[in-house]
């Protein structure tokens, strides 16, 4: 043997070794079992073979943008009475769709250029633009709003992840979904019940305490009939949980909240399961420092007043305030152990910056994902055994020498996705069956090249040598373009379809390798074993 | 062993029968995905909730039909599939993103309708999630435990769990089946105040309206740019030529694919995407493996007529044709046969590709590109040119 050559059976070797290793590190120990479990704790499952759930849901951002235009308009009442400063009306003509926009309206002329000094150095983030008849357009400015807008989908991504890795599910994937616009992706293998989860990701858990101004209403016109109409300014109408005061049969119960907060659930240091004065399941909550002072600072001007917990939008609890109180609180409502667990869990973690809506929804039952697996190996196997059997028939030992590349080719790909962590999908064995069938391609071209040039009267050596220069060209144009449709496969496609581009780019990477590098070793290797005019068995 | 050995078949001779073939089988499809059946789009791209459900023993799909329509849930596609199991697909005017998963719940409520009023209050364990089943237990305690209850009754519920989608498929006959996997105490538990309903609910998917848009646009530019590659690379190698001509037969394969999911009224789902883009890849390489063979017979036969050295680049390169999509063919069929249920629409785009693949690399991409020659003949123009690599990697033009 050539010195040459046993240089590259070394890197046939080591290569091999490299993806074993990739394929199964150092396994705990060597039997079947442990074997098995060493390949599972390097090649994951995805959530179609393993089971589990697929979400897609889309921040809804325009509730960021509308707290952080109500904090504005509650700043600017307050500067503009401090300041003396007078206008008729100050409102938000359309909250759905431009959420950051404040009108503010009859605005004296002589006091305008006070009103927009007032605006820039109080609300750094909004401009101010004169509009018709003395009224202003206040409105956030552009930058301001996409970076608030990409912070509420940041901030719902760490809180959903939060609350993800208090329920232990492992492997999650929670991050951004980048093919559509504020809308997060969220995978869980192995978690056989998406309601719960939706119940922990949904409960945006948006608590807030404010002053209750009026109420219990049966309905929503009756609250404004006793109202003469009108609601008290900065004031909204806000249906009650069912059964608040622990009577079902009351049915709905309205009442009217002032917009603005006392404090909110990011004031919150803690909270944690605990009993009300009647032993019933209620949360209590620790403000933070500063969550305290403002909360004394209201109790205290609000004594006798009513103080509402809200949750969410509904309001959960009313409690007259008999007197000041500082930090900590108490929220019950008829909850269940199991809600007031959630609940706090929910708090602790953060509030959501924002609404949730789902777009989709995915459950693969386990049983299904084990039919999968064994369908898939048993149809990877079949065809995997097929294409084997029919080299060694047709090309006899050349047969031998395609097959051994092949499983080599197969090794490969297995240690490339443990070396990266890739996840194999049903669609992913397909392309590992692909691969087998479009790898064993290039030895086939390889293979009856030679056989052309040995009939044109060439010598072993040299039809060797012809066949694979001839056909290398090919092989890398033919690689080349399937590359690049698995690539754009791979940016395109979502979990079991990404699953199959990253195995189809793997093993024809692999069998670049695999079908030209080791195949010609062994070629030579044979060749160099033979007399001079031996024939090829090919 | 040699299938095919020094062949010569005049292939470019028989371009009129191909393009009759192509043309009736790609004019059947644009009919009917024009006319008939349309593109039959899965719920991934058309939005809507699919409910995979499993039965206990055969079930009655017209029956299912009829009772989720006096429901309400009207335009319901009720489809029986192996294993005793039923696909039951709403279509997105029943899936809003208000409230995703009403269309689910509300096809469980009719399903358990018959066993619902008998079970009434009664803890269902085909339908039920381990964790389910662990609170329930500890609720009940038939053990009486006083510690660990919380972990002793979920690794109990879990055993149950595994019994059932594991061994069971995923759906328990009976509560006797779930003998020797966990106490008879726990069992006596079950059958007390437990019940397996006819039927589980195996996989679930929920697509709204918002998504089922984006995925069947990102399918559409993942489609052109797979084209495009292929015509920029191409045309980079080659002449620009050959790069349309490629792009063109991928296009006609994809067509006939597309058209043969339409004529069978087969949903077109996202991993029968997967296999069209597999198809673009793998119809192109067959088509490069004659014209790299065109390049170098250019070079080697200057004498020849363009039409004469396709014919014998096709000749010589068949039998590496024939092999290989067999062998690809043999891979797929595989998949086709025992890839289960999951899999049937993107084998099926494999199994029709390979075939229609094959055959235009010999049948379309060539004759194309002596066609334009031709064409180009006709107007007295020079004859298209290739650029040949030699052997110092520089470019030369050399006429065919």
């Amino acid at each position: 043997m050539n010195k040459n050559l046993t240089w590259k059976w070394a890197v046939i070797a080591a290569t091999l070794l490299l993806f074993l290793f990739g394929i199964f590190g150092i396994p705990k120990d060597w039997t079947g079992k442990g074997l098995l479990a060493s390949i599972t704790d390097r090649i994951h499952l995805g959530l179609d073979l393993r089971g589990g759930t697929h979400l897609i849901l889309q921040v809804q951002v325009n509730d960021a943008v509308n707290v952080d235009s109500d904090n504005a308009i509650a700043r600017l009442r307050e500067d503009l009475r401090t300041k003396k400063i007078n206008y008729a009306d100050m409102t938000k003509p359309d909250p759905v769709n431009h959420a950051e926009l404040i009108v503010v309206k009859g605005v004296t002329p002589d006091q305008s250029s006070d009103f927009k000094t007032i605006v820039s150095d109080r609300l750094p983030d909004y401009d101010v633009t004169s509009g018709a008849e003395n009224s202003f357009n206040v409105a956030m400015k552009a930058t301001n709003l996409s970076e608030l807008k990409k912070r509420a989908v940041e901030q719902a991504i760490e809180t959903i992840r939060n609350r993800i890795d208090q329920l232990g599910v492992s492997e999650p994937v929670i991050q951004e979904h980048s093919l559509g616009s504020y809308q997060i992706l969220v995978q869980l293998p192995g978690v056989d019940d998406p309601a719960r989860v939706k119940e922990i990701i949904q409960s945006t858990a948006m608590l807030e305490i404010k002053q209750s101004r009026g109420g219990p209403y049966s309905s929503e016109q009756q609250a404004l009939q006793e109202n003469g109409g009108v609601l008290p300014p900065d004031s909204v109408l806000m249906p009650a949980k069912a059964g608040m005061r622990g009577d079902r049969e009351a049915g709905e119960q309205w009442y009217i909240i002032s917009r603005a907060a006392a404090v909110s659930g990011r004031d919150l240091r803690t909270a944690e399961p605990s009993r009300d004065e009647n032993g019933q399941p209620a949360v209590r909550f620790i403000l933070t420092g500063d969550g305290g002072r403002k909360f004394y600072s209201f109790t205290s001007a609000h004594v006798g007043d009513y103080l509402a917990v809200v949750l969410d939008n509904k309001v959960q609890e009313v409690a007259v305030i008999k007197e000041a109180i500082r930090d900590t609180g108490i929220i019950n409502g008829r909850f269940t152990e199991q809600q007031v667990t959630d609940l706090a869990m929910t708090l602790r973690s953060g509030a959501l910056p924002a609404g949730i809506k789902y777009l989709e929804e995915r459950t693969v039952g386990p049983s299904l994902g084990a039919d999968s697996i064994k369908s898939g190996v048993r149809a990877a196997v079949a065809g995997m055994l097929a294409v084997l059997i029919f080299m060694l028939v047709y090309y006899r030992w050349a047969g031998v020498n395609a097959d051994v590349a092949l499983i080599l080719n197969l090794i490969i790909l297995l240690g490339f996705m443990g070396f990266f962590g890739a996840v194999l999908t049903l669609p992913g064995i397909a392309g590992v069956i692909l691969t087998v069938g479009m790898g064993v391609d290039s030895n086939v071209l390889i293979f009856e090249r030679i056989r052309e040039e040995l009939r044109n009267g060439k010598t072993p050596p040299s039809a060797v040598e012809q066949g694979f220069s001839h056909a290398w060209v090919t092989i890398v144009d033919t690689h080349v373009t399937t590359i690049v449709s698995a690539a754009i496969l791979f940016i395109f496609g979502t979990g079991p379809v990404k699953g199959f581009a990253t195995t189809l780019v793997f093993g024809l990477a692999a069998n670049l390798f695999t079908a030209v590098f080791v195949s010609r070793v062994i070629f030579d290797w044979i060749l160099g074993r033979k007399q001079r005019g031996e024939a090829l068995s090919i | 062993m040699e299938f095919f050995r020094n062949t010569s078949i005049d292939f470019l001779g028989k371009k009129w029968y191909f393009l009759a073939f192509s043309l009736i089988f790609s004019v059947a499809g644009v009919f009917s995905m024009l006319f008939w059946h349309g593109i039959p789009l899965g719920v991934d791209f058309r939005g809507g909730t699919l409910v995979t459900v499993k039965y206990a023993h055969p079930p009655d799909a017209a029956k299912i039909h009829s009772e989720l329509e006096a429901a309400g849930l009207k335009n319901a596609r009720v489809q029986p599939s192996a294993n005793n199991e039923v696909l039951i697909a709403l279509d997105i005017q029943q899936t809003s993103e208000q409230d995703l998963t009403k269309g689910k719940e509300q096809i469980k409520q009719v399903l358990a309708g018959p066993t619902a009023s008998a079970n009434a209050g009664k803890f269902d364990l085909n339908n039920s999630s381990s964790l389910g089943l662990a609170n329930y237990l500890l609720e009940k305690d038939p053990l009486h435990l006083s510690t660990d209850a919380n972990p002793r009754y979920t690794a109990i519920a879990q055993g149950i769990v595994d019994q059932k989608d594991k061994v069971r498929g995923g759906v328990l006959g009976s509560i006797d089946e779930l003998n020797g996997i966990a106490d008879p105490a726990v069992l006596a538990s079950l059958k007390a105040g437990a019940f397996t309903s006819d039927f589980g609910v195996r996989d679930v998917a929920i697509v709204g309206p918002q998504v089922g848009q984006q995925l069947r646009r990102q399918a559409w530019l993942a489609t052109l740019y797979s084209l495009a590659g292929m015509l920029v690379y191409l045309g980079l190698r080659f002449e620009w030529i050959y790069g349309v001509a490629a792009v063109l037969t991928v296009f006609h394969d994809t067509l006939i694919t597309v058209g043969a999911f339409s004529l069978l009224n087969w949903e077109i789902s996202l991993t029968v995407i997967a296999a069209i883009l597999t198809l673009i890849g793998y119809s192109n390489n067959d088509t490069i493996v004659v014209f790299d063979r065109i390049r170098e017979n250019i070079k080697l036969l200057r004498r020849d007529k363009l039409a004469d050295i396709v014919n014998k680049s096709i000749n010589q390169t068949l039998s590496r044709t024939i092999l290989t999509a067999g062998l690809t063919f043999l891979t797929v069929l595989a998949l086709f046969l025992f890839g289960g249920e999951v899999l049937h629409g993107f084998s099926f785009a494999l199994v029709i590709g390979i075939l229609i693949g094959t055959y235009s690399s010999i049948a379309i991409a060539a004759p194309i590109l002596v066609a334009y020659q031709e064409w180009r003949a006709g107007r007295g123009q020079q004859p298209i040119s290739m650029p040949v690599r030699t052997g110092n990697g520089q470019k030369e033009k050399v006429k065919a």
